[in-house]
């Protein structure tokens, strides 16, 4: 018996396995059906892939379809649960019903932890988890998304609004 | 003429032999990504079959550093050895019979010596320079543990590679590779005969190519890179491209030994035109060569790596018995028949 290096005595083989060589042929064998089978490689760039609805992505602002105005009234909830503080909020007047809008809506991406207490805490469901998960920016001022990002068409997170509707 | 013909020979047989030595390392890519149910590199040209230029130009034109207090002339020269042993034992290597050209008969050896074994064994000797010395130069402990190993462990396999060896030798009566295949041609491979001499030949040659299970010299989680750590740039990819000579090497002479070298069973090279012969022959010995490569390949990303003790238990309390045993055999069975 060998000596496995702590003292202890290792696991007692037959003689076929001391053989060395027919172990080695039953591994072999393993390995050459590992050949063929399916790759679970994703061709990235060309291949994307498509989360299910429960996946927390980048953040956004649902903008209503049929008024093309946004949900959000700066109540400013947001950025108050936000745990690493990306929100920012400035709020102002708007002749509509629903009588505030954010006249400023930042999330700083490089603060954003994707933990989805914006979207939980949010009485109108005005911010929900999109299902962008590739930012990329070059500099730290790239990171900070504006409205101008933000705002997203209700008809492009219907997923989303539908699994809230169902889990929440 | 009597210089120029060996010389296109040289030419010929190295720039061939390096070229599949670059696909090889994209084969061995290839082979071990399926094995692990991934695709391997396909981006550069079609199916990734450009790759290896990409990594040659990538090697080449990296900077190739020499640490501080190592001593620069050896380092330098390290790689050299290891790669010119390795293509150097292609000479030997009969890639098939011969061809006419103007009506003169050209062996497809480089150099028909009458030692051609006794050579290669010499030559896969010397390669332990290339990689004790790339070891020893570079100051660094990794390297030199590395170095160290693989002395130890090709002295040590040496013997058995050798021993099992001379099984073929005292069936054939030769130590020319040619009249050796030629014998094999005209009767059974050499196989049939000498399975336990094959299966020490292949393991030891595993060993003397520093290739899984085998590969202590240069173990990552232990040694970094092992010998060549301190290695980058095309030096560093000398010492690839010889591991990879020595595997065509050492598969080469596994077909000209146990597998009948350029020849077929019920194939009468004899009947055809020989020049047309000469091409099947070489194609022959190539897909012979090419399958016991895909072997090395599939045993490396088979088989994890053997502890240093287990090494040496192996090659000395088990392969050199072995060799010895069935050299006793093969002469106890010759001295019966004849």
């Amino acid at each position: 018996m060998m000596n496995n290096g702590n003292g202890k005595k290792g696991p007692q083989l037959t003689l076929w396995e001391k053989l060395y060589f027919p172990e080695i042929i039953h591994g072999m064998s393993i390995t050459f059906k590992a050949l063929f089978r399916p790759k679970f490689t994703r061709q990235y760039p060309e291949e994307r892939w498509v989360p299910p609805p429960v996946f927390r992505g980048r953040p956004v602002l649902v903008v209503e379809d049929e008024t093309n105005v946004e949900r959000c009234v700066a109540c400013g909830l947001c950025a108050r649960v936000c745990p690493s503080l990306a929100i920012q909020v400035q709020a102002a007047e708007t002749e509509l019903d629903k009588e505030r809008y954010p006249e400023l809506f930042e999330i700083n991406m490089l603060r954003c932890i994707f933990c989805g207490f914006c979207e939980e805490v949010c009485p109108e469901e005005a911010i929900i988890m999109s299902k962008d998960y590739e930012m990329t920016f070059s500099n730290s001022k790239d990171a900070v998304f504006g409205k101008d990002k933000l705002l997203t068409p209700a008809s492009q997170l219907k997923d989303r609004l539908e699994f809230l509707k169902q889990y929440r | 003429m009597i210089v120029l013909v060996p010389l296109i020979k040289v030419i010929v047989v190295v720039l061939i032999v390096l070229g599949i030595v670059s696909y090889l390392v994209l084969a061995e890519r290839k082979i071990s990504a399926y094995m692990q149910d991934r695709i391997g590199p396909n981006r550069v040209g079609p199916k990734g079959l450009f790759q290896p230029f990409a990594d040659i130009i990538k090697l080449v034109l990296k900077e190739m550093i020499v640490p501080e207090n190592a001593n620069g002339f050896i380092h330098a020269l390290a790689p050299m050895i290891s790669i010119t042993v390795a293509v150097g034992a292609l000479a030997v290597i009969p890639f098939g019979n011969y061809i006419v050209i103007g009506g003169q008969k050209i062996s497809l050896i480089v150099a028909n010596v009458n030692i051609g074994v006794l050579y290669i064994l010499a030559m896969s000797s010397l390669g332990v320079y290339g990689i004790t010395l790339s070891g020893w130069s570079s100051n660094n402990k990794y390297s030199l543990l590395g170095g160290l190993r693989s002395s130890a462990q090709m002295i040590s396999y040496e013997l058995s590679l050798g021993l099992s060896l001379v099984g073929v030798l005292m069936i054939d009566g030769t130590l020319q590779l040619d009249k050796i295949t030629m014998a094999q041609s005209a009767g059974l491979w050499n196989i049939v005969y000498q399975p336990l001499g094959f299966l020490i030949f292949v393991t030891a040659a595993f060993a003397e190519t520093n290739r899984l299970p085998f590969d202590l010299p240069e173990a990552e989680p232990e040694l970094v890179g092992g010998y060549h750590t301190e290695y980058s740039g095309m030096r560093w990819g000398l010492f690839f491209l010889s591991e990879y000579t020595n595997m065509i090497v050492s598969s080469a002479l596994m077909v000209a030994l146990y597998f009948g070298g350029w020849s077929l069973p019920f194939i009468n090279y004899a009947a055809m035109a020989p020049n047309l012969a000469a091409l099947l022959q070489v194609v022959t010995f190539f897909a012979k060569i090419g399958v016991l490569i895909f072997v090395f390949m599939w045993v490396r990303w088979t088989l994890p790596r053997f502890r240093y003790d287990q090494l040496m238990n192996v090659g000395w309390k088990i392969m050199l018995p072995l060799a010895i045993l069935n050299l006793l055999g093969t002469g106890a069975v010759l001295l019966a028949v004849k």
